[in-house]
């Protein structure tokens, strides 16, 4: 343990100080064992599959905007939704705020030096690089025209595109998720400053938590899926053909036993973040502490028993479909309990308007929105008639986009003083913020109308009546593209000439703000000794906090 | 304590072993999930052909699959005696017991590689000569696809755990592997047990279905 004499508020002023970004060559980056540059890693490697999986949507929008389409071949098309799905779900939003932001911000937020397995983390990033490569591959040989969720007999038998070199990139990729989920969770148990009690820990800890239990719990059912199908597809033989006594069903009750915790995965991290931001922004004590911890760890456990609500018709027994929603409405309870909460935590806060702020409060509207849309395709009757539409697709999009994104997007405004050492331009902050919340909306509320009305997902023309909708989420997705582009312009602008950082930009509680911006190698000069609840943010309580510092 | 052994992100040799301990659980916890999803399958299929799936397990021989059930029982065994020994810092016993756990594991490859010869034989591989006498051939090829796919996936897994072996061998030839730092032998340990356990549930999954004559 190190005890030397360095005063951990020392101003980051210094240049002289060492810190995790210090050294400067290839070969410390690549063979790095360090929890924050791990988190840098990921965050390059996700901004490349995010451009990429963006581009396909730019395209499939540009084909939507005349009903017909003349920009790509249907064929194209399907293999255009393929790639924006499986990278966005498994190469980008999965690793977004978990491998990113809780890499770089788990270990300093309950005061490790680092994660409990280092080596095992850079080798979650070095599978992740594969799975991605092996994916990016399959979309260069000619692409996947299955849509991300491979559904059988199609992926397994009938499809002619690159179906085994794509599901061999998510299953590779799917190993560097357990891993990490892994290592969060011996972290979170084993390596706890001293008198960090579980009830100390910041919301954002218990939400990884529970993000954590559903990628180790999940993701190896995907994996033996997935391998199945392979095996299928190569050998022709298999348990989901139907021609040797196997059933396409269960491929979907094995995928959906995956992919819906996964769906957990693409919003608890989200839900974590905005419950650090909420509570800072209004100089308050989070509402309801342990509701929000525990609710993390209900839609985990609840969110196992519900994956039959995508199978409403697909041949399921109406008794297990009314079962199925009858779950589903109960896991919306804990993400309503959240929002209640971080509402209460608003009232009668002294809330500053910072771009995190704009954002976690973007957050909580487009969620509930989300949220509520969902409880419609839970109820049995109302899904018969959304069911594969654009209603679904916007419902999810606003829990994805609206959800995860905004809160990665918010997160990583929050925390970027503590990563980089410098100020992102605030004012810019604030109205890319708004352009995203704005080309958000723009975007998927016409696609809600769009899906009652009747527009199946996957099409690549429509009935000419259709047309002003696809025009309007066109135009949105394009001012959605504006406000992605700012802050990747201003963040790279800032590493040269923002302002530095202090350690403590936002006087924020939480054990990250008490060590220099960027940290030093090992976090803390000296290991932190906690002795009272977070986000003790009322002016005496402050005081007392400020005692242990 | 030997400041040498302690990884620099843990403070202490308890908090190292305990990570340590708990990262190999949740590990195998993964590893149940796995096969799992597997014995799901499996599980559908067998309600589904109760009649296929008898007649094409009575064409496995409990002569291979018995015998090799008590040879992995064995290995766990000398694994529980390898774990103790280094525990106890017999330097000599830890390498034997962990070298005879891995001639077990070997001898268990071996012998399911006499077995899947013998079914290759007896064509039984599906989709590669597979012939079937009666009328339920696709059923039982689906059979015979869940044995391959479940026991290769058991095999990589007992060749992944003699490698573990040998290398844990090594280490505690080497000293590396003392009374005070005895964790990686136990974790190969947990593992190991692990498969051994695997294979516990396939053996009457796959071989003992219903009444042979």
């Amino acid at each position: 343990m190190n005890t030397t004499q360095i005063n951990l508020i020392e101003p980051a002023g210094d240049e002289a100080r060492e810190n995790y970004l210090t050294e400067h060559t290839v070969r410390s980056w690549l063979l790095t064992t360090d929890h924050k540059r791990i988190g840098i890693l990921y965050l390059l490697s996700i901004l490349v599959f995010f451009a990429i999986a963006a581009v396909a949507a730019a395209m499939m929008r540009i084909e939507l905007l005349t009903p017909n389409g003349h920009l790509v071949l249907p064929e194209t098309y399907n293999k255009l939704f393929t790639i924006h799905g499986v990278l966005m779900v498994w190469f980008f939003l999965i690793p977004s705020i978990p491998s990113v932001l809780g890499n770089f911000v788990i270990p300093m937020m309950i005061g490790a030096r680092d994660v409990a397995f280092p080596k095992l983390n850079l080798l979650s990033w070095y599978l992740f690089l594969v799975g991605g490569a092996l994916a990016v591959y399959s979309v260069i040989i000619g692409g996947v025209d299955t849509g991300w969720t491979f559904y059988t007999p199609y992926s397994s038998t009938y499809s002619n595109s690159n179906v085994v070199t794509m599901i061999a990139g998510v299953f590779v990729a799917g190993f560097s998720s357990i891993l990490t989920g892994l290592n969060f969770i011996v972290t979170i148990h084993k390596m706890r400053a001293p008198g960090m009690t579980w009830f100390r820990l910041p919301l954002f800890i218990w939400s990884l938590y529970s993000t954590s239990l559903i990628l180790v719990l999940a993701t190896p059912v995907l994996a033996i899926t997935l391998l199945a199908i392979s095996v299928e597809r190569i050998w022709g033989v298999g348990i989901f053909d139907p021609d040797l006594g196997g059933d396409p069903v269960l491929f979907q009750h094995m995928f959906w036993f995956y992919s819906h915790p996964a769906v957990y995965v693409m919003i608890l991290p989200g839900m974590g973040v905005i419950s650090e931001l909420v509570t800072c922004f209004s100089r308050k004590t989070i509402f309801g502490y342990y509701f929000i911890a525990f609710s993390s760890i209900a839609i985990a456990v609840v969110g196992f028993l519900v994956w039959g609500h995508h199978m409403f018709v697909s041949s399921q027994s109406i008794y297990a479909g009314l079962v199925f929603s009858v779950l589903s409405f109960i896991v919306a309870a804990p993400s309503a309990i959240k929002v209640f909460n971080w509402t209460a935590t608003l009232y009668k806060g002294s809330i500053s308007y910072d771009t995190p702020m704009l954002y976690a409060l973007a957050f909580i509207g487009l969620f509930t929105i989300g949220g509520l849309t969902g409880l419609f395709l839970a109820a049995l009757a109302v899904d018969v008639h959304l069911h594969d539409t654009y209603f679904v697709i916007a419902h999810f999009h606003y829990i994805m986009v609206g959800g995860m994104v905004t809160g990665f997007m918010g997160g990583l405004h929050y925390w970027w003083p503590k990563i980089s050492g410098r100020m992102y331009p605030e004012s810019l902050g604030r109205i890319a913020a708004l352009v995203t919340f704005i080309g958000f909306n723009l975007t998927f509320f016409p696609q809600f109308l769009l899906g009652y009305l009747g527009q199946p997902r996957r099409y690549h023309s429509y009935p000419p009546e259709f047309q002003i909708f696809h025009v309007l989420s066109t135009a949105g997705a394009s001012v959605l593209m504006i406000g992605y582009l700012m802050p990747l312009c201003y963040f790279v602008w800032s590493l040269w000439y923002g302002k530095k950082a202090p350690a403590n930009p936002w006087e924020a509680t939480g054990l990250e703000w008490k060590t220099a911006s960027p940290p030093p190698c090992d976090n803390f000069e000296e290991t932190p000794l906690v002795t009272h609840k977070p986000y003790q943010y009322k002016p005496e309580e402050l005081r007392e906090g400020a005692q242990h510092a | 304590m030997p400041e040498d052994t302690v990884a620099h992100q843990f403070n202490t040799m308890e908090q190292q072993r305990e990570a340590d301990t708990l990262g190999m659980w949740i590990f195998l916890a993964t590893e149940v999930m796995f096969f799992g999803g597997l014995i799901l399958c499996y599980t559908f299929a067998r309600f589904s052909y109760p009649q296929a799936f008898e007649e094409a397990s009575h064409r496995l021989y409990v002569g291979y699959g018995g015998p090799n059930t008590a040879i992995l029982l064995c290995s766990s065994l000398t694994m529980a005696f390898a774990v103790q020994s280094a525990q106890l810092g017999r330097r000599r016993a830890t390498v034997a017991f962990l070298l005879g756990t891995a001639c077990l594991g070997l001898a268990f490859l071996v012998v399911k590689g006499f077995e899947y010869h013998t079914d290759y034989v007896e064509q039984l591989v599906p989709r590669w000569h597979f012939k079937w006498e009666g009328s339920e051939a696709p059923h039982a090829e689906l059979f015979f696809w869940l044995y391959f796919t479940l026991t290769a996936l058991h095999a990589i897994h007992v060749t992944i755990g003699i490698g573990l072996l040998l290398v844990m061998a090594v280490l505690a030839a080497r000293r590396k592997i003392s009374a005070e730092n005895h964790m990686p032998a136990e974790i190969t340990g947990l593992y190991w047990h692990f498969v051994d356990i695997v294979w516990v549930f396939l053996f009457p999954l796959l071989y003992l279905i219903g009444h042979r004559q």
